[in-house]
């Protein structure tokens, strides 16, 4: 009895098929609750979904590329850019900046996970489906043109084309239920990743001596919780409009158009900070490393960090200088608004000092992250020009905004994320990506940036407004609209050639080994990738560069940092 | 200097000519106080793209790792207060100067006050039109505003207030001044003071819906003699043309009366644009197309032809209701 082998499904000795196998592996995806895991989920979730935005924003771009063009049609075309933009900020934008914040928090302040991890779990799949939700429109959301209408209201959604008189059918309700549900994932995400960098330091972490990363994921995590709120309530206000016989926006009935603009703004605003932070916070990491120096001014980074989310906190009505506002209220808004360049000033100066008397490796990270610098100067500036509310007047709602926010988004963000990606590939896969390829990617990519957005600031100036499926031909947009769509064309090009280094590389690429690029935060002390328990045995820190330490016994940060 | 680029390209699109919709070639005080606020703006953010973007293209050159000595690590700098104190004060010092020149000039242009000899003028934005009423005239119009020129000798300013029949839609004809939103329920004002007469495009530039794009607008900036005759002419009910009795017998009968006006006929809707005067408006459909009897008939047939989502149905017509129609409302001039 005892030697009969018992047809048990699974048992040890029987080896599994290869369905078996596969079936196995996906569970593991499925259940897990490892911090890892989850963030490689999530990042893979945001470049999935940036890839379909990026076609959306292509189309936008050949729609555009000729004055009467009828490459798609008005109903397309609005579905198009509302799609493009909610995604890239909501499906895109949070969900790849708290996956790295998911990845690398806890290994970086030497914890071996989240404070949390059946929220984490929970949280990302939240999100998830709040996305599966969102697309799901383009099947089942019946509009006002019929079955298979997306969200055609633009991602601000101002009331009251939402209502049910002037939106019927489901798509736009598609759209504010796909929020609420991935913004219930981003709450439990920004509780868990405060908590964890609260609670879960290893000894010797005072705050003071985080990495900037980890800073700066918890303001940006405490901000969330402030901003996401009033989102989730004005979509359900939206809600009770559409079903319940709610008012809120509802101007027909005496409800206010202007309301629904500040509940959003308020969200909208901070929002840019809640995605720009992340990519600060990477900036932060990876230009010392290059430049191979500290950080410059650690302290007054924190500070300018606490004091961009505090400042964010009161400028939403900048979005709303052509509203009607009184001439007080503009020029707070106006004042506040330039206030914000206080704090990413001193940002944009210590990145500079830090590589000041460096000895700076251009290897592909420090491409993106140089190239950030630059950008997001230049985003700044003409975020001050838009301050400015007279002027405002004429560039709101004009392809000078497209432009200038693009410049935060895609110039700073998408950089930094880019720079990300190459440079904690290593560590995640245990595999380099190829700097050949990460050349051609960041240099295609940065002339398409620059063909089109550069270019973008003039349409504006010269009058041409956002959210046009068509122009006329007479305006004296043609040939700048024509090298715009040339530029974005470029762009898309350059990411085909991210996609295939990230498949290539993971295929073939070099062995990483621990500490690639030479750095000094705790993630390089570990495997890579880094076993599920991350640490064999509790780190202990003494400075911000832990690895520096060890790395320099008789020249350690300890003894000159303050 | 992609910023340098920007300076040359701006002064290069200045020169352009001004029927074209662009900031750069105001002729109204206040599209031309923007103009001048935006060149002192440009000068500042200009000066400090020109220092930072310098320093940063200095340090990529001078500070790259070279050769082999890349082993030994370059000195540790930790920070500086007095450097960071530095680079924190000179950016409130602007600050201050930005705001006050800013705050002056708000002030200036919204809380002008409205001078004796201004037309005041409503405007009601639609999906996907714009009405034009003259409460002191008693015209209505649609879509194409005519106002008088102002010049120093004889100041006469426009005042338009702003309204909405559906949903948010935003005033915005570059040259005249900037942009002010159409909100329902929330009534707005802005003012323009053109020195030039000529015509000025402009748009919708608040997403409005389907037609969004299609929402343009056309204001005539009229000579005194050419804006009083257009009153005169305005002023009138529309003309009834025996002629045409056929076609006006099916404006009357079909759907046609329950959605547009015309004065002194059983036609009173308001619904859609007022065409008492069609005849004198040069396009049709808010600018999508010309005012063609072509374009009409087209238009008739279905809307859809121009403006697909355009909230006016096919009417649905045979072609000789069509023809008869066009042809009654060729004559409304």
């Amino acid at each position: 009895m005892a030697d009969q082998i018992l047809p048990i499904p699974g048992s040890l000795d029987t080896a599994p098929s290869r369905g078996a196998a596969f079936l196995e592996w996906l569970h593991s995806w499925v259940v897990t609750v490892d911090h890892k895991k989850l963030g490689i989920l999530y990042i893979v979730y945001a470049l999935f979904f940036l890839l379909v935005a990026g076609v959306e924003a292509l189309v936008i771009r050949i729609q555009l590329a000729i004055p009467n063009n009828h490459f798609v049609s008005p109903e397309v075309y609005n579905e198009m850019f509302t799609m493009h933009g909610t995604t890239m900020v909501f499906l895109v934008g949070m969900p790849i900046l708290f996956g790295f914040a998911n990845y690398l928090v806890p290994l970086m302040i030497g914890a071996r996970d989240m404070a949390f991890p059946r929220l984490n779990a929970f949280s990302f799949w939240m999100t998830a489906f709040g996305g599966l939700l969102l697309y799901y429109s383009f099947i089942g959301g019946f509009g006002l043109y019929g079955m298979g209408a997306a969200p055609d209201v633009g991602w601000w959604a101002y009331a009251p084309l939402t209502a049910k008189a002037f939106s019927p059918g489901h798509n736009t309700d598609y759209w504010a239920l796909a929020l609420i549900v991935s913004g219930f994932g981003t709450l439990g995400t920004a509780i868990n990743i405060i908590a964890t960098i609260l609670s879960m330091r290893c000894r010797g972490m005072t705050l003071f001596r985080m990495p900037l990363f980890s800073w700066l994921m918890l303001v940006v995590s405490g901000l969330t919780l402030i901003t996401i709120t009033p989102l989730t309530a004005a979509q359900i206000m939206l809600m009770i409009d559409r079903y319940l016989g709610g008012h809120f926006f509802d101007t027909q009935a005496g409800g206010s158009a202007v309301v629904w603009m500040h509940f959003f703004w308020i969200f909208g605003h901070p929002e840019v900070y809640v995605l720009v932070l992340p990519a600060f916070a990477i900036a932060n990491e990876v230009i010392p490393v290059f430049s191979r120096k500290a950080i410059f001014g650690y302290p007054a980074m924190v500070s300018a960090s606490v004091g961009i989310a505090f400042v964010s906190l009161t400028v939403w009505a900048h979005h709303m200088f052509t509203v009607g506002m009184t001439s007080v209220g503009n020029a707070f808004f106006a004042l506040s608004t330039m206030m914000v360049g206080i704090p990413t000033g001193i940002k944009i100066f210590n990145w500079l000092a830090t590589m000041w008397g460096g000895k700076i490796r251009f290897a592909t990270p420090m491409l993106f992250c140089t190239a950030f610098v630059m950008q997001f100067l230049m985003a700044g500036l003409t975020g001050i020009m838009l301050s400015v509310a007279p002027w405002n007047w004429q560039l709101h709602n004009s392809y000078f905004v497209i432009a200038h926010f693009h410049y935060v988004l895609v110039g700073a963000i998408v950089f930094c994320i880019f720079a990300a990606i190459y440079y904690w590939y290593p560590k995640v896969t245990g595999r380099m990506l190829s700097e050949k390829l990460g050349k051609w990617h960041f240099w295609l990519f940065f002339i398409g940036f620059h063909i089109t957005f550069d270019i973008m600031h003039f349409v504006g100036i010269l009058g041409m407004p956002r959210s046009i499926y068509t122009y006329e031909a007479d305006r004296g947009w043609n040939t700048l609209n024509m090298i715009i769509s040339i530029g974005g064309m470029i762009q898309g090009a350059a990411v085909l050639i991210f996609v295939w280094n990230l498949i290539d590389s993971y295929l073939h690429g070099d062995a990483a080994g621990n500490d690639p690029w030479d750095a000094w935060t705790l993630e390089w002390s570990t495997p890579s990738p880094p076993p599920a328990y991350n640490f064999a045995e509790d780190p202990v820190v003494r400075s911000r560069r832990p690895l520096w330490d060890l790395k320099h016994p008789n020249d350690p940060d300890w003894k000159y940092e303050r | 200097m992609a910023f340098l680029l920007f300076l040359l390209a701006a002064s290069a699109f200045a020169e352009s000519p001004p029927s074209l919709p662009s900031t750069l070639s105001p002729v109204s005080t206040p599209a031309r106080e923007i103009l001048s606020l935006s060149h002192f703006v440009l000068l500042i953010t200009g000066s400090i793209f020109a220092v930072v973007g310098g320093l940063l293209i200095y340090v990529i050159f001078r500070f790259r790792a070279r050769g082999p000595d890349s082993e030994h690590e370059p000195a540790q700098v930790y920070g500086s207060v007095q450097v960071e104190l530095a680079w924190t004060v000179i950016p409130v010092l602007i600050v201050v100067v930005l705001f006050l020149t800013t705050a002056r000039i708000i002030f200036a242009i919204q809380d002008a006050p409205e001078p004796q000899s201004a037309l005041d003028v409503t405007v009601v934005g639609h999906q996907f039109w714009w009405e034009f009423r003259y409460p002191k005239l008693g015209i209505v119009t649609a879509n194409e505003l005519h106002i008088p020129v102002s010049t120093d000798s004889n100041p006469a300013p426009t005042y338009l207030k702003l309204l909405s029949a559906d949903v948010d839609h935003s005033f915005w004809v570059p040259q005249l001044g900037g942009k002010t939103d159409l909100i329902p329920n929330h009534p707005n004002q802005m003012w323009i003071d053109p020195h030039t007469p000529g015509l000025y495009l402009g748009q919708c530039a608040q997403f409005c819906g389907i037609e969004h794009a299609k929402m343009l607008l056309r204001v005539y900036v009229d000579s005194p003699e050419q804006f009083a005759a257009w009153v005169k002419n305005q002023e009138k009910q529309g003309v009834d043309d025996q002629t045409v009795a056929a076609g006006r017998r099916v404006f009357e009968s079909q759907a046609c009366m329950n959605c547009h006006t015309i004065s002194g006929t059983a036609a009173k809707g308001t619904f859609g644009p007022d065409l008492t005067h069609l005849m004198s408006r040069a396009t049709i459909a808010a600018g999508a197309a010309a005012n063609t009897p072509d374009n009409l008939r087209a238009w008739i047939q279905d809307p859809n032809n121009f403006k697909p989502g355009a909230l006016m149905p096919a009417m649905q017509l045979s072609d000789e209701e069509t023809n008869e129609v066009v042809a009654y409302l060729s004559t409304l001039h």
